[in-house]
């Protein structure tokens, strides 16, 4: 083995498991993959928080790009992320629908008439039954669900400005184009 | 003095313990074991307490979870079928002991390449050394290592 090979080899494995190391460092382990990413909606049915009597269900979705937002009043950042919603309703035709996530229906309904209603309908998880099958696990979450009714992409985290206008909108666009 | 610190220390420790985890009352006189149900809960991970297991985590979600794995073996599932309802939902985050796929063979694996080859480097150092020791003199070394040797024993001789 040449000299150089025997100092330079070390140094290689060195620096390749620095740099893996390294980026373990920006990432984030508090954001898990979700394994639905891919596959159809988990199946639900669910009353609606604004009407007990009607219905939301998972069928709502096949048809239309859509965006399912789960929150609940509980939630301290779901309440940043609620003006970004709100001019998210403004600015595309994409609905977004909601999953009230182990609230109560008074608090619920008291939140949207005070800070406005982004969305085309909002189920009533008041257990948490139908969050646990879409793999919640930190509200707010959007999940992005395609014509098909498939989840397409899922976000943890509060939404922002920034990630609506960098990543969302141009993906909603994408979506849209795709053949239903 | 001494004692009465390790006292005051062990007494600190026990307070230490987490408190009110897995708080939910189970009936475990039907066809759920309960220590099945313990170990299976410890084996899992709480998404919202990352480095803490269902078992140990207070966190609502972790109760949630607690609830449905005790529902789920009371329909008579086994450990793999309540495994897989929280995988198909979660992911592999929530195992602790991570399958084994293309994406993790480097964990699984890579310790035993890296010891693979340390044992080639170490086998190689010491044939190396082997062959080092056994290596003959040269004509001349050997003729001065035997006139060294003849004089020192007639050294000791003369003495």
């Amino acid at each position: 083995m040449p000299r150089f090979v025997r100092y330079l080899l070390p140094l290689a494995l060195f620096l390749s498991l620095a740099a893996l190391l390294y980026r373990g460092l920006s990432i984030d382990p508090r954001l898990v993959p979700s394994p639905l990413v891919g596959k159809s909606a988990p199946v639900f049915s669910l009353a609606q928080l604004e009407d007990p009597a009607a219905t939301v269900s998972s069928s709502d979705f096949t048809g239309q790009v859509s965006l399912l937002n789960v929150w609940a009043t509980w939630c301290v950042s779901c309440r940043a992320e609620h003006r970004v919603l709100m001019q998210l309703a403004q600015s595309s035709d994409v609905p977004i629908y909601g999953l009230n996530y182990k609230d109560e229906r008074p608090a619920a309904m008291r939140w949207l008439a005070q800070f406005g209603d982004p969305y085309r309908a909002n189920a009533f998880d008041a257990d948490g039954r139908v969050g646990i099958d879409w793999g919640v696990y930190g509200t707010p979450e959007t999940f992005v669900i395609d014509k098909r009714g498939v989840i397409r992409h899922k976000y943890t985290g509060p939404l922002t400005q920034d990630i609506v206008q960098r990543e969302l909108l141009p993906m909603l666009k994408q979506l849209q184009a795709e053949q239903g | 003095m001494k004692l009465l610190r390790m006292v005051l220390f062990s007494l600190l420790c026990l307070q230490a313990l987490p408190a009110g985890a897995g708080t939910e009352m189970f009936d475990f006189s039907g066809n759920v074991d309960e220590q099945r149900y313990m170990a299976l809960i410890s084996q899992l991970r709480c998404l919202v307490c990352q480095n803490q297991s269902l078992a140990d985590s207070d966190a609502d979600l972790a109760h949630d979870l607690r609830v449905e794995v005790y529902e789920h073996m009371q329909k008579g599932e086994n450990n793999r079928q309540v495994v897989d309802f929280l995988v198909s939902r979660y992911g592999d985050f929530v195992l602790y002991n991570p399958p084994v796929k293309p994406s993790t063979y480097l964990l699984w694996y890579g310790p035993f390449v890296l010891l693979a080859f340390g044992l080639i480097l170490l086998v190689k150092n010491i044939r190396r050394r082997g062959r080092q020791s056994q290596e003959r003199f040269s004509p001349e070394e050997q003729a001065r290592i035997d006139a060294l040797l003849a004089d020192e024993k007639r050294q000791e001789r003369g003495q």
